[in-house]
């Protein structure tokens, strides 16, 4: 049974808290949380379109974060002294979204085959692939500036609204990473609306179908080349959309954003939340991206209050406490936080035991 | 000679290998319009290999193949599911995770047409296309008799309830030509004759079924003509009648040499 988030999602109470949250966060811990509201936003985007290649079409991708790095570079090229272009952001964007695309069904093509670990190699691989390039396309004709990046990069500007300023509204002080915060979650509200609808849809079910078992599905008349293609390239246009507009907001970007690491952290907010479940994807991307931050934050003064001294590097710890809180979640919720039911019913216990026992069943009629 | 249109599916001198293995060696087969057409033979015969090269799933190494009086000989499955022929398999491949009728609704995906944009804006044409897809769907899950069924997940349905969820599945693809890879297997007494039943139907509905079977009752009872593989030959075929009688065929059942 289907139930319609999307109702759900624009209902009253939820549309004024959305609202509120800058002003209430900012109030409560100041203004850095809202700038982390707002990259765990663009996280979230980066989250749900891995969701479509990873848990509707159950392709294992370790090199999203490569579509994240076309989209910012596409912005930052043509909205930057770099090349003295400043192309608006209404073009800017969708076109790295639109480049985006393009890569996606360009790596997507060779791997149709491949399944699995092969899969997640290549993919691993065609995401190095892109940082190496980004980082080395300084000579002989500098395209974009080698390991130093670009910055200068233009900001997030509408006519002449820019979200990069500060504007007072009937007395009322609205800064910059506020702005950002209404545009990101205009945008990672499309970019739900576009999950669940896809995911209740012909095109939804034969992404789930390949899933489940390819052989039947090509074998049942889907087109499977075309169906997992059309998946890499939804993926990869929610990835493009949220590189441009991180390259805007940040003003800098540098290969050292795309790196392999940046690729996984994505694929734990998926897996961890609840993959193909898009509120799970959701709740997955703010806590990966608020709870390091808020242990960065505590590591240091606890440690100082208990033992007097810091013996252990925040920063270190951080991971550390990151790889304990994955394990004990695959351990006690191994289908993630909040699962799709589907999901859900792929890790029931029992259920394992009752396909055994079918399996066994089976053997014995032959 | 009889003029070739009036068969649905023909493959002449078939050839497939795998490695230095023959899985079919020479296979000729011709299966008319609307007939019930029984495959038997061995294990390790080459029957389910003789349906993979029909549903597209291998590539054949010699010989030709035509369906509908169209070649298919190097096709994809999904091009072959459109041309009309659906198939189920040995060790059933449900979308084990799908409702009963999702799986419907994935056998559907070929006659529909709602892209992307359909998706998006659930446009008046794309919500009735899903309409008529459920609609469908449900019909198809009564007419194989397991509609109380519907919202359970197929991989909690029972054996002989997943064995017809299969069948339904590949009715929704509306094939010309409907290929069952031993659909008795694991069925008990009672579920197999519902099982002659609802094939019986489907013939009578105007599907070509082509059935691998080890229960050669059913097969007896339900074939008009039947082919036996043995070490990817076709050592006999004819009215089951016939078949029974034939000494080759006997000899392939039973181990004896050939008199």
């Amino acid at each position: 049974m289907k139930i319609n988030l999307n109702s759900k999602l624009f209902n009253a109470p939820i549309a004024i808290a959305l609202l509120a949250l800058p002003f209430i966060i900012d109030a409560l811990f100041g203004h850095g949380w809202v700038r982390i509201t707002d990259f765990a936003l663009l996280y979230i985007m980066l989250a749900l379109g891995l969701n479509i290649v990873v848990g509707y079409a159950g392709l294992l991708d370790l090199g999203y974060i490569a579509f994240f790095a076309v989209g910012a570079y596409t912005y930052a090229l043509l909205g930057s002294p770099q090349f003295g272009l400043h192309w608006p952001m209404v073009v800017t964007l969708p076109l790295g979204a639109l480049i985006a695309c393009g890569f996606g069904v360009l790596l997507g093509a060779p791997t149709l085959k491949l399944r699995g670990d092969y899969l997640a190699i290549v993919t691993l691989g065609f995401g190095e692939i892109i940082r190496i390039f980004l980082n080395n396309l300084n000579a002989p004709v500098n395209i974009t500036n080698g390991p130093q990046g670009i910055s200068a990069i233009d900001p997030l500007q509408i006519g002449s609204f820019s979200f990069g300023n500060s504007y007072e509204w009937m007395g009322m002080r609205v800064d910059d990473v506020h702005l950002h915060y209404y545009l990101f979650l205009a945008f990672t509200l499309l970019v739900i609306f576009v999950s669940r609808r896809l995911e209740d849809s012909r095109i939804g079910r034969a992404w789930v179908a390949i899933r489940e078992d390819e052989v039947a599905a090509s074998a049942m008349g889907v087109n499977t080349r075309n169906i997992k293609l059309l998946a890499f390239a939804m993926g990869a246009t929610f990835g493009g959309i949220s590189g441009g507009l991180f390259a805007g907001f940040q003003g800098f970007v540098s290969p050292e954003s795309f790196s392999l690491m940046e690729s996984i952290m994505v694929l734990c907010m998926v897996v961890l939340g609840g993959m193909g479940n898009v509120g799970g994807v959701v709740l997955g991307g703010v806590i990966l991206v608020a709870l390091p931050e808020l242990f960065r934050n505590a590591a240091g003064p606890v440690q100082q209050a208990l033992l007097g001294k810091v013996v252990v590097d925040p920063e270190s710890l951080r991971m550390l406490m990151f790889g304990l809180a994955l394990i004990l979640v695959m351990l006690w919720r191994p289908a993630g936080l909040w699962p799709s039911t589907q999901r859900r019913r792929e890790f029931d216990a029992d259920d394992g035991v009752l396909q055994q026992e079918q399996e066994t069943v089976y053997d014995a009629s032959k | 000679m009889t003029p070739p249109s009036e068969y649905l599916i023909e493959l002449r001198n078939v050839g497939k290998h795998f490695g230095g293995v023959v899985a079919l060696a020479d296979v000729s087969l011709h299966i008319k319009q609307g007939e019930i057409y029984g495959l038997i033979g061995p294990n390790g015969a080459g029957k389910t290999t003789l349906f993979n090269v029909v549903t597209g799933l291998y590539q054949l190494d010699s010989g030709a193949f035509d369906f509908a009086g169209k070649r298919y000989t190097h096709c994809k499955p999904h091009l072959l599911a459109q041309a009309g022929i659906a198939r189920t398999f040995q060790n059933i491949r449900l979308f084990a995770n799908m409702s009963a009728l999702e799986n419907i609704m994935v056998g559907r995906h070929l006659r529909t047409h709602t892209g992307i944009w359909g998706a998006l804006t659930r446009h008046a044409a794309a919500r009735a296309e899903e309409r008529a897809t459920v609609q469908r769907a449900r019909e198809l899950l009564d007419y194989v008799g397991i509609d109380r069924a519907h919202q359970t997940l197929a991989k909690h349905l029972s054996y002989g309830e997943q064995r017809r969820l299969e069948i339904a599945r590949a009715l929704a693809t509306e094939p010309k030509l409907l290929a069952l890879d031993e659909p008795a297997a694991g069925m008990n007494a009672t579920e197999t004759v519902a099982l002659k039943a609802l094939l019986q139907k489907i013939r009578a509905s105007g599907i070509t079924v082509l059935l691998i079977e080890h229960d050669v009752k059913l097969i007896m009872g339900l074939c008009d003509r039947v082919a036996v593989l043995d070490y990817g030959k076709k050592i006999a075929e004819g009215v089951p009648e016939e078949v029974r009688r034939d000494k080759a065929v006997i000899a392939a059942y039973l181990g004896g040499e050939v008199a």
